[in-house]
């Protein structure tokens, strides 16, 4: 395989990430809208919304620092970087020997140190609270991502998502209660991370309980356009992190145009299947209490820690 | 045969769960459906135990756990908190994670210990037995954490299923004789234990037992 079409092979993928992230939220609005009996907009609906805020102007508060001026742009970045390592539709990706598991987690951890910074940075009260909420969610729920990934890489004696992928193809692995338990702890991290709704509401503004959107309240036009796109692609990526630690069954293993298509037709329906398990998930349960969730991310740590020890003990 | 051993391996870590579960769980009827579901569990573990390594007297006590674990217990505890009307009452726990902190530790202290016999046994589900000497000290450490008489009778039933489960792992279950008097035992302590539910909540007019350390007469 030459290097142009490993080239090409990569921006293919980041043109996924990028365009197709707005269409599943999209998909989960809709799906959403469906299970509580109302008329969802469309699956275009996001799209519309993005290309609305890029035409408006930017409202700027007189005080803002340049933290304020280039957080889109550093977590947009960011974000399109992480898309570009995971393997979505192909293991042999040219970007992916550049980082493993541990610096993706890393870089989401830039991504939202950033917007702490920016969220803190024009000095009003809704902002500082998103921030230091923000933050006390991401100390809890780093260490219980780390521990659910490390279980996975223990059984793949890697820690690079490529090389997981592809020892989880060439081996057998039916029952091992380590990847269940870390799949469970997976699950309830991934819903924390990408504010979801036992979390956090991704569609209510002006509440006390929000924690994302307070952050990011002072932001518009371009600048919120950028930020709103950068957390549809990060629920889409630790989507397909999931799909690729826990059910890689259909990512290319070679590069071919046949594999690739195959790979995205995949994508398309795990992605779906997931989707319908976020909504699940949203409409059964309630937001939880800010001070649950000390508890909520504990029981995600402990289910972490319990497939590792179980890796060790029963496996 | 493999796949029969990956899935003792999961049943394994599904009791493991539940004795987290209940460790985590504040409500009395949750934690006592808990238990039921535990003793769900290892019921099946022993049953499949006992298919695959031909010991026919397994499938028994797998149907003695059944009734007596699943239905029988959970059935007697529901009767006595309906009776003492106590079902409202939400038990406070200090702090939660530290106590699964020290549950993680007590897995950890529990693998370490069973390692030597780990490496000389040859039986197929040796690997459980760190998971079952985790679950008699899990059931231990909610004894001692819990301030509910309710909840500390579930830590001894749980504890007591802990050791039926390391029976079954360490030797293939004990003689039958044996576990019939056990369960018998686990039966008439229910019996017993209810009891004294009612002379302590007549008594003192709960079921904490932190009111028992104030025996003495006032003075």
């Amino acid at each position: 395989m030459s290097a142009i079409s490993l080239f090409f092979v990569d921006v293919l993928q980041l043109g996924v990430v990028i365009c197709l992230s707005p269409a599943l939220v999209g998909w989960v609005r809709m799906l959403k809208c469906w299970s509580q009996g109302r008329t969802s907009a469309g699956l275009m609906q996001p799209y519309r919304d993005l290309s609305k805020l890029f035409a408006k102007n930017i409202m700027m508060a007189e005080n803002t620092s340049w933290i304020f001026r280039s957080m889109p742009y550093i977590v947009f970045g960011v974000v399109v970087l992480i898309g570009g390592i995971v393997p979505i539709l192909t293991i042999d990706l040219p970007m992916s020997p550049v980082a493993d598991v541990i610096v993706i987690v890393a870089l989401f951890a830039i991504a939202r140190f950033f917007t702490a910074l920016a969220g803190m940075d024009i000095g009003t009260a809704f902002g500082g609270m998103g921030s230091s909420r923000e933050m006390m969610i991401a100390a809890l729920a780093e260490p219980a991502m780390l521990m659910s990934i490390f279980t996975i890489s223990l059984s793949a004696k890697s820690t690079s998502l490529s090389q997981i992928v592809h020892v989880i193809y060439s081996g057998q692995t039916v029952l091992k209660p380590s990847i269940i338990f870390a799949l469970l702890a997976f699950i309830m991290i991934t819903l924390a991370e990408t504010g979801r709704i036992p979390v956090d509401n991704p569609s209510t503004h002006l509440e006390l309980t929000m924690i994302h959107e307070a952050m990011i309240l002072e932001y518009s036009g371009r600048h919120l356009a950028l930020i709103e796109w950068a957390s549809m692609m990060k629920l889409f990526i630790y989507s397909t992190i999931g799909i690729a630690l826990f059910f890689p069954w259909g990512i290319a293993p070679v590069n071919s145009i046949p594999n690739l298509a195959a790979a995205f037709l995949f994508m398309v329906c795990k992605l779906a299947v997931i989707s319908a398990g976020i909504v699940l998930i949203e409409t059964g349960l309630a937001k939880m209490r800010l001070f649950r969730l000390t508890e909520y991310l504990g029981a995600a740590f402990l289910l972490a820690t319990l497939g590792m020890l179980s890796y060790f003990i029963l496996d | 045969m493999n796949i029969a051993s990956e899935i003792i391996g999961f049943l394994a870590a599904l009791v493991l769960l539940t004795a987290f579960g209940m460790l985590a769980q504040k409500r009395i009827y949750s934690l006592i459906s808990l238990f039921a579901w535990q003793g769900l569990f290892l019921s099946l573990n022993t049953a499949l135990v006992g298919y695959v390594s031909e010991r026919h007297h397994l499938y028994l006590s797998s149907l003695l756990t059944l009734s007596l674990k699943v239905f029988l217990l959970p059935y007697i505890l529901h009767v006595l908190i309906r009776r003492l009307k106590i079902a409202k009452e939400v038990e406070s726990i200090v702090n939660i994670p530290a106590t699964m902190l020290i549950g993680i530790a007590l897995v950890i202290f529990s693998y370490h210990l069973t390692a030597p016999v780990r490496e000389l046994s040859t039986l197929m589900t040796r690997s459980t037995l760190a998971v079952a000497l985790a679950t008699v000290m899990l059931g231990l450490l909610m004894m001692i954490t819990r301030k509910h008489a309710v909840s500390q009778i579930i830590g001894f039933l749980a504890m007591e299923n802990g050791l039926f489960f390391a029976a079954t792992s360490a030797t293939y279950g004990m003689p039958l004789v044996v576990e019939l008097g056990v369960a018998l035992d686990i039966l008439i302590a229910a019996f017993i234990f209810g009891m004294f539910f009612f002379q302590i909540s007549k008594t003192f007019d709960s079921l904490n037992v932190e009111h028992m350390a104030r025996l003495k007469e006032e003075d």
